[in-house]
């Protein structure tokens, strides 16, 4: 069963993604740096990424080419961003989550133990129905690369950095200056992260109303759209046992009238298999609905707390920067007091404000565009969730009226 | 529930109401109505919207109606009108007393437009069985049919603690003459019920007929309900109990036989019933009949029929092999039901999360957007849970139902076979006999010889009982099974149509639900 499933997703999924520009708004529209993932091997647990680049901008060596990327590498890029002292002003797109085929496996494991207790008929839609989720997790997690790597092409300061570059055009396996890389920021990555954090959190009132401001409305948000996350995930994964359901009634129908089939009264069992037929229909739908809400509002939740987390460590890059501030000044009073060291301390202030003010300048566009984003990107996943509720409830009203239709004309 | 069934009038019927039935007495068919739309009788088209008041009345309490397939006389129709006024009253004092019944109407009542493409369905679909061969039973056709309707109602607890009972009021609107008054109610406990169908077991069970089966006790689901807890669960216990009632009595009804049975009339009409007590699961009665019940298996596996007929032997099997995939369909709805109402609390704990993210929202668009979608979720909440209500009530209940009929269906094979298994004894010992007779004959013992003839005599007469009583049950098993298949048939589709409107009711309201949301999402800037 395992093998199956990577003979699968190997085929080519560009054509599935045009349906699936969810949550991404409009990146890739700069045509000196076209990036894209057009292909995407799964090997056990390992998903290989085909990261695809057309550009018209010198500092490449090549106007076109492609590279095989693991999920570790673009974790290393996103790492290396953080690390970079003159990006600390920017919001950091989200590194992508870790390809997680887990839910599937499982199900098509359980599914495996279950076989014997189900027809072969059953047995066969679950296992579609399982493929066709395998699938759908993932499209999802090339997707989330792909909107990666566009976030930063897009950028003006991102599309130009030097990693960035080395992750699209190198070549060879990048594991090795991975692995350097790794054990160099790891630990430095994780203090930074935990003082800031207590920083953020004591509650300094910020001199800058407009940053004062972020910081209460992006703490409040990214506590609520968490918790909304999390719900909808629930939501969705129940969504997705009725439409199981769906198919085991559905196929224990149509076996019921296979069993049928001998009574001499053929005519008035015409209606049972007619009401198969809608069952068979409806669980697609049931299918279809509960990817879509996936899709376009889970989906859409997730990103954006992810989003608001790398906001959120902006901020905290900010408070950091400007604790740093205050130690210097406080350096410099001491110095001043000792009368030793001055200028070094003077030199030290200095470059901690122009440090703090380049940071809250880019800090604030960075905010500003962000918010236009995010506005944006929920009303286009809203509009789209709303539309294709519609045409899913649609359909469900199609296929009973037309099973009604044939109930009473059959008859 | 609407379905047709008719009854066997009594003999002092006008004669020419029964003139347009001799011609077609010998076509099978149970429904009446479909005759007389064969043989394009003008007088009947109007059966179908007389229907339609009656029904509309019944909706409220869900009972069925049978058609009525005597012509629309002017005196039938004053008549009707008559128990129209009289039930009418009858109807309000219900709607009163419980709040339930609107929801209820949705729910099980079938509506009026909805009995009535039944009734026409019928007519269709009983045409398509005039064209049948006749080797297909016959069933006696009637002249007149009359009408009984029954609804279950008003559940209230009586008692207190542990001794507490609910009792269900049993209303019965009637035309048949075998009952004194049109209109009557009593109350009946759960016992009772179980008591009528003992009775009817041990009457009729021999002959062959087909008795539905009562709801199942439920220790737990009682026990609760006697605590006194006023919680949603009991609540729907209660009324999963009444729904099962009203059905069962329905069909008990419906059958033939049955209807003309001294204990259903009795247990329709009479005041008070003196309890049941040898239902009650701890009783001596009740280890009695565990007893039976299991020597009862060993027989089945140690009976070897010699089957005469093989109509007999595959019809047993379709049985079980049709109880066995109901009994898995049935599961799997159940799990659906449940999956939808997790689904249902999962909605509604969703909606309230993206409320409040709407409420810290900074952009206001974007943040009404939010809460609107917050409402919308509510609003599929609401029509999920309904779903869920209606799944349950038309699906699972109709098939724990089946499971249960089916089950009583393979318990009269099981008597047949008991049957046979008498017989066979009868004649082994009317064997023994012969031989014991023939052996005194040898032996010239003449004042024994006349012992043994007249038991000889004895003897053949039991075998000949028994022969005609297994002939008898036979055929009469054969007539019940298929007047079981077209009643399952029509239940099921009826059933059928009833989640096809409430899933298109559901449906078109959650298209609306969307709709009214896209303008907001769209207004978003």
């Amino acid at each position: 069963m395992q093998n199956s499933l990577p003979e699968l997703v190997k085929c080519d999924v560009f054509s599935l993604f045009n349906q699936m520009r969810s949550v991404s708004v409009d990146l890739n529209n700069d045509s000196s740096l076209l990036i894209d993932i057009p292909d995407a091997l799964c090997e056990r647990d390992k998903v290989k990424f085909t990261v695809h680049t057309k550009t018209t901008l010198n500092s490449f060596q090549k106007p076109e080419f492609s590279v095989p990327r693991q999920h570790e590498d673009f974790i290393w890029l996103h790492d290396t961003l953080v690390e970079t002292e003159e990006y600390a002003g920017l919001i950091i797109p989200p590194a992508p989550p870790k390809p997680d085929f887990e839910g599937p496996r499982e199900k098509m494991h359980k599914l495996g133990e279950g076989e014997s207790t189900m027809t072969k008929e059953e047995y066969a839609k679950m296992k579609q129905e399982l493929e066709a989720e395998y699938l759908a997790v993932f499209k999802k997690t090339v997707q989330v690369h792909e909107i990666f790597l566009q976030r930063l092409s897009s950028h003006p300061v991102f599309s130009k950095d030097r990693n960035f570059q080395i992750f699209l055009e190198y070549d060879q396996d990048l594991s090795v200056r991975r692995k350097n890389a790794k054990e160099f920021f790891g630990g430095f990555f994780k203090n930074m992260v935990k003082s800031a954090d207590e920083v953020l959190i004591s509650g300094i009132k910020d001199v800058d109303e407009f940053f004062e401001q972020e910081k209460t409305f992006l703490l409040d948000y990214f506590s609520k759209i968490k918790d909304a996350t999390a719900k909808a995930e629930k939501m969705t994964r129940s969504h997705k046992n009725v439409a199981d359901d769906y198919i085991h009634i559905s196929a224990t129908y149509s076996y019921l009238l296979i069993c049928l089939h001998s009574l001499c009264v053929i005519n008035a069992y015409r209606h049972l298999e007619k009401f198969s037929e809608l069952l068979e229909k409806l669980r697609k739908v049931e299918g279809r609905v509960a990817s879509d809400q996936e899709l376009k509002l889970t989906e859409l939740l997730r990103y954006y707390m992810r989003d608001i987390q790398a906001a959120k460590d902006l901020l905290y890059r900010r408070a950091r920067a400007l604790a740093d501030y205050e130690n210097s000044n406080k350096a410099l009073d001491k110095a001043r007091l000792k009368s030793k060291d001055i200028p070094q301390a003077e030199e030290n202030q200095r470059q901690c404000l122009q440090k703090f003010d380049k940071l809250s300048e880019s800090g604030k566009q960075e905010l500003t565009s962000f918010k236009g984003r995010r506005v944006v990107a929920f009303r286009k996943n809203l509009i789209e969730m709303a539309e294709l509720e519609i045409k899913h409830a649609k359909v469900r009203i199609k296929s009973a009226v037309c099973s009604e239709h044939n109930l009473f004309t059959h008859n | 529930m609407s379905f047709s069934s008719v009854r066997n009038p009594p003999p002092f019927l006008d004669s020419e109401d029964q003139e347009p039935e001799y011609d077609t007495r010998e076509l099978d068919s149970d429904d009446g109505e479909d005759i007389f739309t064969g043989s394009g009788n003008k007088l009947f088209a109007a059966t179908p919207p007389e229907t339609d008041p009656t029904t509309d009345i019944f909706s409220e309490e869900g009972s069925f109606t049978v058609e009525k397939n005597h012509p629309p006389a002017k005196t039938n129709g004053v008549q009707s009108d008559e128990e129209l006024d009289l039930f009418a009253e009858a109807t309000v004092e219900l709607t009163l007393t419980t709040p339930n019944s609107r929801g209820r109407k949705e729910i099980i009542g079938p509506t009026g437009p909805l009995s009535t493409t039944m009734s026409t369905q019928n007519s269709l679909h009983m045409h398509n069985s005039l064209n049948k061969p006749l080797e297909e039973l016959e069933e006696e056709e009637s002249g007149d049919t009359f009408e009984l309707n029954i609804a279950v109602t008003n559940p209230e607890k009586m008692g207190d603690g542990m001794n507490a009972y609910m009792t269900y009021k049993v209303s019965t609107q009637t035309t048949l003459p075998a009952f004194h008054i049109k209109t009557f109610s009593v109350r009946r406990r759960f016992s009772d019920f179980l008591g009528l169908y003992e009775k009817l077991s041990v009457k009729h069970h021999l002959m062959g007929c087909i008795i539905p089966p009562p709801p199942q006790k439920s220790v737990v689901g009682m026990t609760k309900v006697k605590v006194g807890k006023e919680d949603p669960s009991s609540a729907e216990f209660v009324e999963k109990r009444r729904a099962a009632l009203e059905r069962y009595l329905q069909r008990v009804v419906a059958h033939p036989a049955l209807l003309q049975d001294s204990d259903v009339q009795e247990f329709l009409e009479r005041e008070e019933l003196p309890r049941a007590v040898n239902t009650q699961a701890l009783s001596g009665s009740g280890f009695l009949k565990m007893i039976n019940k299991a020597s009862d298996a060993v027989n089945k596996m140690t009976i070897k029929m010699n089957e005469s007929d093989n109509w007999f032997e595959s019809k047993l099997q379709e049985v079980e092999n049709e109880e066995q995939l109901l009994r898995r369909l049935h599961a799997s709805v159940d799990s659906l039901v449940n999956h939808r109402k997790e689904m249902c609390i999962n909605t509604a704990m969703f909606a309230k999360s993206v409320a409040m993210l709407g409420s810290s929202e900074e952009n206001s668009a974007l943040s009404r957007a939010l809460s609107q979608l917050a409402e919308v979720e509510d609003k599929l909440e609401q029509l999920h849970q309904e779903q869920a209500f209606s799944d349950f009530f038309i699906l699972t209940e109709l098939l724990a139902d089946y499971v249960r009929l089916l089950g009583a269906v393979r318990g009269c094979f099981e008597q047949r076979m008991k049957a046979w298994q008498r017989w066979q004894e009868a004649q082994a010992t009317l064997q023994k006999k012969r031989e014991a007779e023939a052996k005194l004959l040898w032996a010239n013992k003449p004042d024994k010889l006349q012992q043994a003839k007249e038991d000889l005599t004895e003897w053949e007469a039991k075998v000949g009982q028994c022969e005609r009583d297994f002939e008898r049950i036979s055929s009469t098993l054969r007539k019940e099974v298929h007047r079981f298949e077209k009643e399952k048939c029509r239940d099921f589709k009826h059933h059928i149509v009833k989640y096809l409107e409430s899933l298109l009711r559901s449906q078109h309201r959650v298209v609306k639900c969307w709709e009214a949301f896209l303008p907001e999402a769209k207004a978003i800037v």
